[in-house]
């Protein structure tokens, strides 16, 4: 487990389609500065940047890092530069707090980032290795099948999904950095939307974002501020041929969330933890993770869902900021959760703050549902 | 900060072509390896280093998941680097000290595309990489701001060369013709380490090579922000890691071309009686995103055999030496 480390500053942008008016390098010096102001710091008390983002071809930059090192005010620092396909921004976090946890820094800046409208983020998700298979179906057409398979195993009916997009959206509107605020929105708009990948529809899906989320990470001899302690930290992965492989539960996920859990000294999740920021890029993740993760049994998650309970007033808010079904810059989207959950322990979430909230979990996932990454925030000390 | 040691390295049979092999097929073997020497066959985190680009699409490290029979589930993590950052966070991932054992590895072929170009992709895209300055372009410029005599830079190739001939890993290239610049070669491969930790390293080999020392500090991208005759970023990462507090007997050096192992010589401080890149090096045999790992492997192999009692691996990457990591090895 290491040192304890915390969390003392969370910056995002305004996650929007096109930010035309900044630089890859200016978006992530917005974030990082936003999360600096929050710690009371400057970049002279940085010691180490840690750099997450999804594949290169989403910006057409190879290896960004080298180039946005004046930005972050890098030089003269160690950089690294984590890439774990849509958990990335999760894996970032955790290499960042590792940095602290192994006693090797003392306040690390993490920070995470995708500007989609430099590029065409479908067009390099299309693409593919020499000797390997490419569907050429974006990530709606791989995940779909998973989902009517959840289905049809858990005689889930048509509408959770539904359910989760309108919750989320409702999130969202109280969210200043969310991207797309949906006044109006509700079921019947939901299903009014074109169908993509049966059983997703147009509105079930996440958009594309340009956006950056950065946080400044301390060891406890160095926290300024209001911290957000990390109870737990995790990483997982499968391989994502493998015949046996449960693509619609994912073993990785699993022992993840198991690790994690331990670690931060949780039996129960859903009455331990206080709300939950989980990586749900099409509406019907939600349901299915609630199982992956333990929230309640398995085929018990669309139960959940339709009770109300992850609802901003339901018992255990997930996604009180909108989540990803909101905002989606890839490569960030997965920092964004981790950030999310630390700042409603820190009390710090504005008008989707959930009362009292001492517990978290920030939860990332990617590749072909086999990447995980995972951690838990306290407002105390463990 | 807890003992941390290197108790295996493998790599491939480098090869200046491809032969067929994908990526997991490459990896496989030196995997294989390292699981065999050790007799570890679980580890307590896994990183790798790799860049998409080298293939031209995205997730190279996914598919490279299928040669680590990664089941049940592993914990691990990749940077989109070079595999001697992997291997910096292992290294920091081991210091937490509740596992004992991580796995390293690293791959690339450069023989998909043209690399030169490629990596003209890596610089600033808005003001530099549409001047088009691909990887010669921006080495001319520093070799041209060190402005090394002739003789000396041939020296070093002649002697890469040579050191690489006598290597079976890298390739067998002839002695360089002309007076233009000398490129590494494009080449693929791949290598993996394993580190122990604690008590672990000892029950895994009898002279483990103990990492003393590992930083690495970046510096600007512009090449106009920078002296590229010196490489400040590399001499600090040195500093970090102690590497002046003893005598050095062998340095593996990231230098891709014969200038830079002159600007890295004086960085690290070497003295004459320290041997640079017995293996050849990056002129000898350069896969992309493992050239790195390979050199700290190559610095721990003097150690795990017996041949050396301190040794410095180097890897760098950005334009023009932007960022260096060093590491300091001990028997």
């Amino acid at each position: 487990m290491g040192n304890r480390c915390a969390v003392i500053g969370v910056g995002q942008t305004h996650y929007t389609t096109r930010r035309h008016d900044v630089s890859i390098a200016g978006l992530v010096r917005e974030a990082a500065v936003r999360a600096l102001e929050d710690a009371g710091l400057t970049f002279k008390d940085i010691d180490a940047v840690v750099i997450g983002k999804a594949p290169d071809l989403f910006e057409g930059v190879m290896m960004p890092e080298a180039y946005l090192a004046d930005a972050l005010g890098a030089a003269g620092k160690p950089v690294t530069r984590v890439h774990t396909a849509g958990s990335v921004g999760g894996s970032t976090a955790l290499v960042g707090a590792s940095l602290i946890q192994g006693g090797v820094h003392e306040r690390v800046l993490v920070v995470a980032f995708e500007k989609q409208s430099e590029s065409n983020a479908t067009w390099a998700l299309s693409t593919h290795l020499p000797f390997s298979a490419s569907l050429v179906v974006g990530a709606g057409g791989y995940f779909a099948p998973h989902i009517r398979e959840y289905m049809r195993r858990t005689g889930a009916p048509g509408h959770i999904g539904t359910l989760v997009a309108v919750k989320d959206r409702l999130n969202a509107l109280k969210n200043p950095y969310a991207h797309l605020k949906i006044p109006g929105i509700d079921q019947k708009m939901v299903e009014s939307t074109p169908m993509l990948w049966e059983p997703i529809r147009y509105l079930e899906t996440c958009p594309s974002s340009d956006g950056a989320c950065a946080m400044v990470l301390a060891a406890e001899s160095a926290v300024t501020g209001t911290p957000a302690w990390v109870h737990g930290t995790a990483m997982r992965s499968e391989p994502i041929f493998r015949a046996d492989r449960d693509t619609v539960s994912p073993q990785a996920g699993k022992d993840c969330a198991a690790d994690v859990y331990r670690q931060a000294g949780v039996t129960d999740p859903r009455r331990q933890l206080d709300v939950a920021e989980v990586y749900v890029p099409f509406s019907w993740y939600e349901p299915m993770w609630l199982e992956n993760l333990g929230f309640c049994a398995e085929g018990e998650g669309w139960k959940l869902t339709e009770s109300g309970a992850t609802a901003l007033d339901g018992d255990i808010p997930w996604n009180a900021s909108g989540g990803v079904l909101s905002s989606n810059p890839i490569g960030a989207s997965g920092l964004i959760r981790f950030a999310e959950a630390a700042q409603q322990v820190r009390g710090r979430a504005g008008e989707h703050q959930v009362d009292g909230a001492r517990t978290a979990l920030g939860h990332a996932y990617g590749g072909g549902a086999q990447f995980f990454a995972m951690w838990i925030v306290g407002r105390e000390k463990l | 900060m807890r003992d941390v040691a290197i108790v295996a390295f493998a790599q491939t049979r480098h090869t200046g072509h491809d032969t067929g092999l994908s990526e997991p097929e490459l990896i496989l073997p030196v995997i294989n390896e390292v699981k065999e020497r050790t007799g570890l066959t679980r580890f307590g985190f896994t990183c790798s280093g790799s860049c998409d680009y080298l293939a031209g699409a995205p997730f190279s490290f996914v598919s490279a998941l299928d040669a680590l029979a990664a089941w049940p589930p592993i914990s691990e993590s990749h940077v989109e680097m070079d595999a001697a950052w992997a291997l910096y966070e292992a290294w920091v991932r081991l210091q937490h000290g509740d596992i004992d054992s991580a796995l390293v590895y690293g791959f690339g072929k450069t023989s998909l595309g043209d690399l030169r170009t490629i990596m003209t992709l890596q610089l600033d895209p808005y003001y530099l990489a549409p001047l088009g300055l691909d990887q010669l372009s921006y080495a001319g410029l520093q070799a041209a701001a060190l402005g090394a005599e002739r003789e000396e830079l041939d020296e070093i190739v002649r002697r890469s060369r040579a050191d690489g001939r006598a290597n079976p890993y890298a390739l067998d290239l002839p002695d360089p013709e002309g007076d233009g610049l000398v490129a590494p070669p494009v080449t693929d491969g791949a290598a993996a380490v394993v580190l122990a930790a604690g008590d672990l390293a000892g029950r895994l080999t009898s002279s483990p090579a103990y990492i003393r020392g590992l930083a690495h500090r970046i510096e600007p991208h512009y090449l106009g922000m920078r002296d590229l005759a010196r490489s400040v970023s590399a001499a600090d990462a040195a500093r970090a890691a102690g590497v002046g507090k003893g005598p050095v007997e062998v340095a593996e050096l990231h230098a891709q071309f014969a200038h830079e192992e002159i600007i890295l010589r004086e960085a690290l401080e070497l003295t004459g009686d320290t041997v640079v890149n017995p293996s050849g090096g990056p002129l000898a045999a350069n896969p992309v995103m493992a050239t790195g790992l390979i050199r700290i492997g190559e610095a721990a192999a003097r150690i795990l055999d017996g041949r050396n009692h301190r040794t410095v691996a180097h890897a760098a990457g950005g334009p023009c030496l932007q960022h260096n990591l060093v590491t300091v090895l001990e028997g």
